[in-house]
């Protein structure tokens, strides 16, 4: 991908919210060219979707848990993981899905309303799938940093009004 | 009644224009300010963890008079990898406290009593102040707009006199953000040679240069010898708080600054060293990324200034633009008198930086995008509602 691309798409990872307009001068190139390369980046799935990353705890509505599942399973002759990946994937309580190298093999992410209910989704609808072996729970107990961003930062402007 | 305790000297001496603009901003509420001349970006997190660890492990002494060696070395090889310099960390670097003190310890030991500093301008607020208190007797040339705010050849060599010893360069420049190239500076050497000046080249904007390659004065044919290059972390790892510059320069002027230096500081304190050391080994990345941010900004910034409709120069370094001001009929004092009190966006009077920075001001692009933004937002209003009664009939 040439470099230009590279620039929008480290940009666009930063400031997802300024306008085409904004993008454009900031990198020096056209407002087209650049809704040009959005689109084209966007049609590819190179660029998924932009996300906004709340803080629910802070905005009151937050009785969500969230729970790392470990899950170690059998892999399938020419699928390897990958159909046991996306089945697991579907679930719209399932945030993420990675495969791990180490003790286990995939790690997944699961948001629920409780923890009865983050715990029964495990035991129903993980653990029971063909080819799982094995599932350990870790439930979230606070979060510090997500995505580079850190929760409870103290940005605050250290510097004087005006200096030299 | 007492006697004066104060020497003439520095009582007639000026306090910078930047000071006062400062009291009369600290007084507003709700500032945004794109006032300051320092990175808003804290220093990196690796380097601030590397002094951390060094005052767990116990440095908290004196260093060796020039700086620690260590530093020193990395500091040599710096200038090698980046400008294909050699100096010998041994005898032809000295660490400071900040490039602030290298500058004062510079024109303190060259300056005899009379000798004239030449100082391109607009420029950094201590060249002036600082060549006075050193008996040394400065003489601006004015650099313009109109010529990216370079020094002009013909303009240096009108300034030259019998007296003239010392020579200030300053690109990547505070406050206009003009930069210099190879060829423009060759130019300067052949009459700083020509005219036998010593060259004190202020590289602490080095890193932050968005077109071309910066080109470091003693790199030139000739001109190490006669140069004192110096620079700094303030800018480039976002350091300003630590006061850790450095001065490079041939044996017997560090040999110098080293006496003045040791005999009234001493050493630059240890926990910046240390913090410093860190920054040159591993600290590239972020330096890079950094300045890639000030570029997108800088875009944002002259692009929003001239959509407003002032006239602003693009700078090719620094974090400043410096833009002109006259079109709304005010002068750079009044203008940012004003605009503080109408609008509560801070900018510097360009006239703090020199006479011939009349007209202008300087804002800082080291201020988030969402600031810049609501920054130009409010000087929009502010143009819209001053401008001249008589731009107004010519629209019409």
């Amino acid at each position: 991908m040439d470099d230009v691309k590279i620039r929008l798409l480290q940009t666009l990872e930063q400031n997802h919210r300024v306008t085409t307009k904004t993008l454009a001068t900031m990198l020096k190139l056209t407002e087209d060219d650049v809704k040009q390369m959005i689109k084209e980046m966007e049609e590819a799935r190179i660029i998924l979707g932009y996300v906004t990353l709340v803080d629910w705890e802070k905005a009151n509505n937050n009785d969500n848990v969230t729970a790392i599942i470990d899950v170690k399973v059998t892999p399938q002759r020419d699928v390897g993981f990958d159909e046991i990946a996306e089945r697991i994937c579907r679930f719209p309580e399932v945030k993420g899905v990675y495969l791990m190298s180490g003790a286990y093999d995939l790690s997944v992410i699961i948001e629920g309303t409780s923890m009865k209910k983050v715990a029964f989704f495990v035991a129903e609808k993980l653990a029971s799938l063909e080819n799982v072996q094995s599932t350990a729970t870790h439930f979230v107990l606070k979060k510090y940093k997500q995505d580079g961003i850190v929760f409870e930062e103290d940005n605050k402007d250290h510097r004087l009004v005006v200096s030299p | 009644m007492s006697r004066p305790f104060i020497k003439k000297d520095i009582q007639e001496l000026p306090s910078s224009g930047i000071r006062k603009f400062f009291d009369l901003a600290s007084g507003v509420k709700g500032v945004i300010s794109l006032g300051v001349g320092e990175p808003d970006f804290v220093t990196p997190w690796h380097i601030r963890e590397a002094s951390v660890y060094s005052l767990e492990k116990g440095y908290t002494n004196y260093t060796s008079n020039c700086g620690l060696p260590e530093l020193r070395r990395e500091i040599s090889s710096y200038l090698q990898r980046k400008y294909g310099l050699l100096y010998d960390y041994n005898n032809e670097l000295l660490v400071t406290v900040g490039a602030s003190e290298a500058i004062d310890i510079a024109l303190r030991c060259v300056l005899e009593p009379g000798d004239e500093v030449i100082i391109p301008e607009p420029c950094f607020v201590s060249y002036k102040p600082c060549t006075i208190m050193a008996g040394g007797i400065p003489k601006t040339v004015p650099t313009w707009e109109a010529n990216e705010f370079k020094l002009r050849p013909e303009d240096l060599e009108k300034a030259i006199t019998q007296k003239s010893k010392v020579l200030f360069l300053c690109y990547p420049n505070n406050p206009t953000g003009a930069i210099m190239n190879r060829r423009e500076l060759m130019e300067i050497s052949r009459i700083v040679e020509k005219h036998d000046l010593l060259v004190i080249s202020d590289e602490i904007y080095s890193e932050l240069t968005y077109e071309g390659e910066h080109v470091s004065f003693s790199s030139l044919p000739g001109m190490k010898q006669r140069t004192i290059l110096v620079n700094g972390f303030s800018k480039s790892y976002a350091m300003t708080g630590w006061r850790i510059g450095y001065a490079a320069a041939p044996e017997e002027i560090i040999e110098a600054m080293l006496k003045i230096h040791q005999y009234t500081i001493m050493c630059a304190p240890v926990m910046g060293q240390m913090a410093a050391l860190e920054a040159l080994k591993n600290g590239d990345e972020e330096v890079r990324k950094m300045a890639e941010q000030y570029d997108q900004r800088r875009n944002l910034m002259v692009n929003g200034l001239r959509e407003i409709g002032i006239t602003c120069f693009e700078p090719k370094g620094a974090f400043y633009v410096f833009p002109s001001i006259k079109s709304t009929g005010m002068n750079s004092e009044t203008f940012c008198e004003t605009l503080l009190q109408e609008e509560k966006v801070a900018v510097v009077p360009g006239n703090a930086f020199g006479e011939c920075g009349e007209g202008n001001v300087r804002c800082s692009y080291a201020a988030s995008l969402e600031q810049i933004t609501t920054a130009l937002e409010r000087i929009e209003n502010f143009v819209r509602r001053h401008k001249k009664k008589d731009n107004v009939c010519a629209v019409r």
